[in-house]
């Protein structure tokens, strides 16, 4: 099944799947129905970033270096786990400035220049063309394994085959015709492609699922499991000397660039821009992808190492090169389906790449470097077109297929004399000379559009005299001898060892010469001068991004446009029909019947302005709405001023809302004091009322009495003995009430005296007894104490203990049946104190009741016998005397067998012995 | 006849003061000591007028009140709230439950006479 013609059908149907995904895609986001919305997808489209370098590269860098091919997935890894906070601020920033690509990134923040635009567009096209050159390389090399099948042939090709019949060429062209079916069918204003977004998740997920495959036919297929690959591995001295090397000190230094430019690499590559930054459908999807995107990292290197160990083992000594080891494993082993699937998840990983990196690059070549010249030299045939849309995709089409055979040509010149990955490190090497600029621009205000043109020019310049024309040199498209000797034979000027520095690998040394000259250019040149209007403006859009989210800043424009001339240019751009629906809903965001005004104002000539951006760049934009718009120049002053009022204004708001949550703060607070207070009245009202109510009751009886004596002189005298004595003992009734509310108002409100000394508690008891002798005798009732000697002392106050304890002890007398009552008194020691408990033999208390035995004027009696005489207020003051001092009391029941009340007490604190001498 | 009054009050003292004023203006006296007794000692012997204290165990004098008021062989027995809460809310609260009268504690004897003789003529 892997005759030529199967092979290219399958492809060609792959593709076609594909483009039908997209195709889908895309409808359903004209329909408003995303399909992209999810932060798998985020995470998978971000998987882009795995190419053949990956697919085939990983394994061929592994049988090199063994874990060397590492670094290149640890650091995406680092910068998606720590660095997503960056990757936010960007998102951030592109979409409140419909800012569509780096190019236009970088220019925007330096004041929308052209110059800007253009150098980076350069950088990027020049600087990639490795990377795609890559994966022609990879997708040609292994067609042409497949076409030898079964046979195992390395192939060959030389420079003078003519380039007709080769065959990468070919691929060069499917592929550019593809990417501009696939990413030039229409124009956006946001540039934004939900269907290659979702063809590009789905492409992530088949070569993953072909790479795995591999590894597990691999490693359980042909080896038994990792165990018995790796015993292999010892039994072969060269390949034990690959796995357990430890990197030496120039080992070190490699990894350290490689992970640093590998992160850099997935902010700045332009296909992680569109991805990551430009294609973000919902800045949430970051936390999933900051997770998931690294998980798929792993997933993709779990076999590397098997796979390329495998093939060293597999096919020692017979000229295989390892960068073709994923698909000449399994075409040895006669494995067609796997084969051909891998063959697939292949040209997965090279068409993603492909696909999203020209499109990147085709959208900031249209809008960052034709159009700019355009808009410079055919002002005048511009004008008279009143549609351009055709005109802007037909340079995108265009610069699509001129990038590709640019890869195409530099595949020619350099790509045999490297491996994939060291093709790829090149590519790394040259966008990472956008980090300067970018990272600054957007934590620093300083930058100027002159730091960043010199930082760029420089870092540019360093990376190509030290990697890309290194890189021609030894493809011998160069002549050599200035490798080895320097420029014009300075020997100082040797590209690889400049200035004298060696020991280290060529991409350390190109990162640290090219970033040594781009960070200081950038800096030095932006300290020479203070930023000017244009920059300082958006200077505060791009490093406030996080902190004014969706506020688009203050608007610098003054001048006069008419709404017709704004709608007609943006019309030419983007089609009329468009441009009349983005005006209108404008026009209804804002309230405004869109006739009305002719005359536009400042927001409006904005919102043309970044619709125009994201169809020809920002920088074309303003120079285009400047065409028909008369703006009047803003000094410095000005600006400066309209600035400071939005930056007073945006204090002032602030300091308003932190004012009303204040407010809100202390509404809330007053509520609950309030509530409290509310609160504290009704049981002050509840005690009142059940104060009064305890006082009137003797009062009544003591009138009533008072009166039916006073009316009556001739009353018997054995009734008024009798009513006296009622009088006198309902008046001791109304002291003792007094007294005691009085009492446990003083304790409650804290301001009760307490005599705190230590007690021998068995004392207190016994007093207390004593006390109580006569009320026993009355009820002939029988007292049983169990106090033992020698316990430990307590710290109490001795009055109040006793009135705690003839409480309880008059308690339980009260309730006893006269004749049969019996009282228990026991004293014990317990862990951490001592423990008094007062028993009798009454009616007993329901378990329902024993907790409002507690509670003030709560009286419950057993309703067979009279109402309890007493105050209800004695157990409430008994507890509180009891938890003064630490202790609990608490009462045990069974009703019918008598009430148990018990408390405790804690031990004095330790006394230092009386003859030791005080402590200082 | 003399007039039959119920006193129910859970306070022996005040049960003794007023028993003691009321046979002394020839009344005839029964005593109840809570709520429930109260309400089975009107239904079985029909007094003409009951002085009904609020606080009192088992039943308080509100429900005794709207109990007696919802038995229409009882609609001639009248009552006399006595209670030691004299706030109005409270006085209201008797009067809406149909009681017929209301003293707050304590009392002068002479107006509670004045105020038994009033409501036993009606």
């Amino acid at each position: 099944m892997l005759e030529p013609p199967v092979v290219i059908a399958v492809a060609l149907l792959y593709l076609g799947l594909l483009f039908a995904v997209a195709w889908w895609g895309d409808k359903r986001a004209d329909q408003g129905r995303s399909i992209i919305a999810s932060p798998t997808i985020y995470a998978l489209s971000m998987a882009v970033y795995c190419t053949t370098w990956t697919f085939y590269g990983s394994v061929g860098r592994a049988a090199v270096s063994g874990i060397g091919f590492l670094p290149v997935y640890l650091g995406p890894t680092l910068v998606m786990a720590l660095g997503w906070i960056v990757l936010l601020k960007m998102i951030r920033i592109v979409k409140a400035n419909r800012i569509t690509s780096i190019a236009d990134f970088i220019s925007s923040r330096y004041g929308k220049s052209h110059g800007l635009g253009g150098l980076v567009t350069i950088i990027a096209v020049v600087g990639i063309i490795p990377y795609i050159s890559l994966q022609l390389k990879a997708v040609s090399n292994t067609v042409s394994l497949l076409l030898s099948y079964p046979e195992i042939v390395m192939p060959h090709r030389s420079a003078t085959m003519s380039v007709g019949a080769d065959i990468s060429f070919y691929i060069a062209l499917i592929l550019a015709a593809f990417t501009i079916v696939f990413g030039t069918r229409h124009l956006d204003a946001t540039e934004r492609h939900e269907g290659m977004v979702a063809a590009i998740a789905l492409e992530s997920v088949v070569k993953l699922v072909a790479f795995m495959a591999v590894g597990v036919f691999v490693t359980y297929g042909i080896y038994n499991g990792f165990g018995d690959i790796f015993d292999h591995v010892e039994a072969h001295d060269e390949l034990r000397r690959l796995l357990t090397a430890i990197p030496s000190g120039a080992g070190y230094t490699g990894w350290f660039s490689l992970i640093v430019l590998s992160g850099l690499a997935i902010l700045f590559l332009p296909r992680q821009f569109q991805v990551a930054v430009v294609e973000n459908v919902n800045e949430a999807h970051l936390k999933r992808a900051a997770w998931m995107f690294p998980l798929y990292l792993l997933l993709i290197n779990v076999f590397v190492l098997p796979i390329a160990v495998g093939g060293q083992l597999h096919f020692a000594g017979q000229g295989v090169d390892a960068d073709t080891f994923v698909l000449t494993l399994p075409m040895s082993q006669r494995q067609e389906g796997l084969t051909l699937l891998v063959f697939i998840g292949g040209l997965s990983s090279a068409t993603g790449m492909v696909i999203v990196e020209t499109i990147a690059l085709s959208t900031m070549v249209c809008n960052d470097l034709v159009m700019p010249m355009l808009l410079r030299h055919k002002r005048a045939a511009l004008a008279e077109s009143k549609d351009l849309s055709g005109l802007l995709l037909g340079i995108r089409r265009g610069a699509i297929v001129v990038i590709l055979l640019l890869g195409y040509l530099y595949f020619r010149l350099a790509g045999e004399a490297y491996a994939l990955v060291a093709i790829g490190l090149i590519s790394f090497s040259a966008v990472a000379q956008f980090a300067p600029a970018l990272i600054g621009g957007m934590y620093w205000r300083g930058g100027t559009r002159g730091g960043a043109l010199a930082g760029l020019s420089a870092g540019f310049a360093v990376w190509a005299y030290t990697l890309l024309l290194p890189s021609f040199a030894k493809s011998g498209w160069l002549p050599g001898d200035f490798l080895a000797q320097g420029f014009f034979g300075v020997d100082l000027l040797r590209p690889q060892q400049l200035f004298g520095l060696t020991g280290i690998d060529e991409i350390s040394h190109c990162l640290f010469w090219s970033f040594l000259a781009n960070i200081g250019a950038y800096v030095g040149v932006s300290l020479l001068r203070p930023p000017m209007v244009a920059e300082a403006t958006q200077a505060t859009l791009f490093v406030d991004a996080l902190s004014d989210p969706g506020q688009g800043g203050a608007i610098l424009w003054r001048g006069r446009a008419q709404v017709s001339d704004l709608q007609e240019l943006v019309g030419r751009f983007l089609g009329p029909t468009r441009a009349q629906a983005a005006f209108a809903a404008f026009a209804r965001r804002h309230g405004r019947d869109g006739n009305s005004t002719p005359e536009a104002d400042a927001k409006l000539v904005q919102f043309a302005e970044s619709l125009l951006a994201g169809a020809i760049g920002s920088a074309s934009a303003r120079v285009m709405v400047a065409s028909v718009a008369k703006e009047e120049p803003l000094s410095i002053e000005e600006v400066m001023h309209i600035l400071d009022e939005a930056s007073q204004l945006r204090t002032y708001s602030r300091e308003l809302e932190r004012k009303s949550r204040e407010l809100t703060a202390a509404t809330l607070e007053l509520q609950e004091a309030n509530e409290r207070l509310q609160e504290l009245d009704r049981v002050k009202d509840d005690i009142m009322s059940s104060v009064t109510h305890e006082l009137r009751t003797p009062l009544t009886s003591i009138r009533a009495f008072s009166e039916l004596l006073r009316d009556d002189p001739k009353m018997h005298l054995a009734d008024r003995e009798r009513f006296l004595g009622l009088i006198v003992s309902e008046a001791e009734r109304l002291t003792r009430l007094i007294n005691q509310t009085l009492d446990l108002a003083k304790i409650e409100s804290g301001r009760a005296d307490w005599n705190g000394c230590e007690l021998d508690l068995k004392e207190v008891v016994e007093q207390s007894i004593a006390a109580t002798s006569q009320l026993v005798r009355e009820k002939e009732a029988h007292v049983e104490v169990d106090l033992p000697d020698n316990l430990p002392l307590i710290l109490a106050d001795r009055d109040r203990l006793i009135q705690v304890m003839l409480n309880l002890l008059s308690n339980a007398v009260k309730f006893l049946t006269p004749g049969s009552g019996r009282i228990r008194v026991t004293l014990s020691r317990r862990d951490d104190g001592l423990e008094v408990s007062v028993a009798d033999n009454g009616p007993g208390i329901r378990p329902e009741d024993q907790q409002l035995v507690f509670e003030k004027f709560r009286q419950v009696g057993d309703t067979m016998t009279a109402k309890p005489s007493g105050t209800g207020l004695g157990l409430p003051i008994s507890r509180r005397i009891v938890e003064h001092f630490g202790g609990q009391l608490w009462v045990e029941s069974v009703p019918g067998e008598g009430a148990t009340f018990r408390f405790t007490l804690p031990f004095a604190p330790a006394q230092p012995p009386a003859d030791a001498s005080p402590a200082a | 006849m003399s007039k039959k009054i119920l006193i129910a009050d859970d306070e022996q003292n005040i049960v003794i003061s007023i028993e003691f004023l009321l046979r002394r203006e020839g009344f005839e006296v029964l005593v109840a000591g809570d709520g429930e007794e109260a309400l089975a000692r009107v239904r079985a012997e029909k007094p003409d007028l009951v002085l009904l204290d609020v606080m009192m165990p088992k039943m308080n004098g509100f429900d005794v009140c709207q109990a007696l008021r919802a038995d229409p062989e009882l609609s001639a027995t009248r009552i006399l709230m006595l209670t030691a809460k004299g706030r109005d809310t409270e006085v209201s609260k008797g009067l809406g439950l149909g009681a017929d009268g209301y003293m707050t504690k304590p009392f002068s004897t002479k107006e509670l006479l004045a105020e038994v003789r009033k409501l036993l003529e009606t």
